[in-house]
């Protein structure tokens, strides 16, 4: 999705504003946001729309307007609204509706250490599936514009890179329009290395370099 | 409206005719805080155990303790670059956002600086939740395309000779940087050696120094 979100190289987007002394949380309601995600998202696991589609689905002005955990918010509370877990009179009232069934938390005190500690992992190391590419290998990145989720950023596409790093075999992450899973398509992950002059013109840096990690399907022979 | 989808403050809400909840994201937080538990969704115990885990057991003093330890023990430097995820595990640190770990080594010809232009996509086992700025459009549209303005702006002056490497977190590999030691600090332990280990630092927007250390 060619959206806000995906804003490698733009420039106008002000200076970095920077708190050399920024604890866990900036603002104490921000980990009270992120807990929140954490124990009511339990409520929206087994959906099948890529989480990254949705928060990428965000309209652009809203998404740039928005931190960080009013993005990640809004997105569990759409899946909450999805799943019939919560109303939007409720979210209006700020209370349940009249004889709405009372839920059970699904995480518990003792579980939050545990839920951290999971490896969450795309990789199949159970699937053999040949390496199409070398370390070493010239590679070109694919010019595609899905309209779904992608890993592939905009400013690498069309440009020519070296393959540097063989990750394994990883699940393709790519949604359709809708946000639904493409298919596992299990692939090898390379980490490329673009030149900046490759990639900006006479504007990069000379002796800057980028390295990005991409899905085969996003490469091909240069 | 508890959704904070009309985040913008400056903004007037979209259906002003429901405005029983600020706009205030705190005090929206909270109300939609007070709703999931009479919903009986959320716990509150556990909210306090999920800021708590992440104000004191999982932050940048855990990867601190992985720089120190690369700095005195070369077998395990050598075990942290060439594995960085079975390495780090050796001190008990690993889960989520930390399950293939690379860990980049600066030094006075190369300089690493880590950045997720797609997302926030960020190492949590060994530096926590990621600031503010790290999540922000600034940095995340920038550090690409103006690494050297990138670091000038926090302070890092590159000399033209250093080759900077930008770290782009497009899949599920996550990047620490090994800072340089700094010289001076021949005779400090492991554990003053780790305080000294910035986030900053191990996210490649600033320089291990003695006299600015503190984990952030």
């Amino acid at each position: 999705m060619n959206s806000v979100h995906d804003m490698g190289g733009m420039h106008g987007m002000g200076p970095i504003e920077y708190d050399k002394n920024e604890g866990a949380f900036h603002e104490p309601w921000e980990g009270r946001a992120w807990a929140l995600i954490r124990a009511a998202g339990q409520f929206s696991r087994g959906r099948r729309k890529n989480f990254r589609f949705e928060l990428e689905s965000i309209p652009a002005a809203d998404y740039l307007r928005m931190s960080y955990y009013e993005r990640l918010l809004k997105t569990m509370l759409d899946r909450l609204q999805a799943g019939k877990f919560i109303t939007p009179s409720e979210l209006q009232n700020g209370r349940p509706d009249p004889g709405s069934p009372r839920e059970t938390p699904r995480l518990t005190p003792a579980m939050v250490e545990e839920q951290l500690k999971r490896r969450g992992s795309l990789r199949r190391d159970d699937v053999r599936v040949p390496a199409r590419f070398k370390n070493g290998q010239h590679v070109l990145a694919r010019n595609i514009n899905p309209v779904g989720h992608t890993r592939l950023p905009r400013y690498l596409r069309g440009k020519r890179g070296t393959v540097t790093r063989d990750h394994g075999v990883f699940n393709l992450q790519d949604t359709d329009a809708e946000g639904y899973s493409l298919g596992e398509f299990p692939q090898h992950v390379y980490t490329v290395r673009f030149d900046a002059s490759e990639v900006w013109g006479p504007d990069g840096g000379k002796r800057d370099v980028i390295f990005a990690d991409l899905w085969e399907s996003y490469l091909e022979r240069a | 409206m508890l959704a904070p989808a009309d985040a913008g403050q400056a903004q007037e809400p979209r259906d002003a005719g429901h405005q029983a909840v600020p706009s205030d994201p705190a005090l929206r937080v909270k109300a939609l805080e007070s709703l999931l538990v009479e919903k009986g969704m959320v716990d509150p115990a556990t909210l306090d155990a999920i800021i708590q885990t992440y104000e004191t057991k999982v932050g940048p003093r855990n990867g601190a303790r992985v720089i120190a330890r690369a700095w005195v023990d070369p077998a395990f430097r050598k075990r942290l670059l060439t594995d960085g995820t079975a390495a780090i595990a050796e001190l008990g640190y690993g889960g989520s956002q930390g399950e293939h770990m690379v860990v980049l080594e600066n030094g006075a010809k190369v300089h690493n600086l880590v950045v997720c232009t797609l997302c926030s996509c960020y190492p949590w086992p060994v530096l926590g939740l990621p600031p503010t700025w790290y999540k922000s459009a600034p940095y995340r549209s920038r550090a690409v395309i103006d690494p050297r303005g990138v670091l000038r702006e926090f302070g890092l002056q590159l000399p033209d000779e250093v080759e900077v490497r930008v770290w782009d977190s497009t899949a599920d590999v996550r990047y620490l940087v090994l800072p340089e030691r700094p010289p001076g600090t021949e005779s400090l332990t492991e554990d003053q050696l780790a305080a000294l280990v910035t986030r900053d630092a191990m996210v490649g927007v600033a320089k291990v120094t003695v006299a600015t250390g503190g984990t952030a």
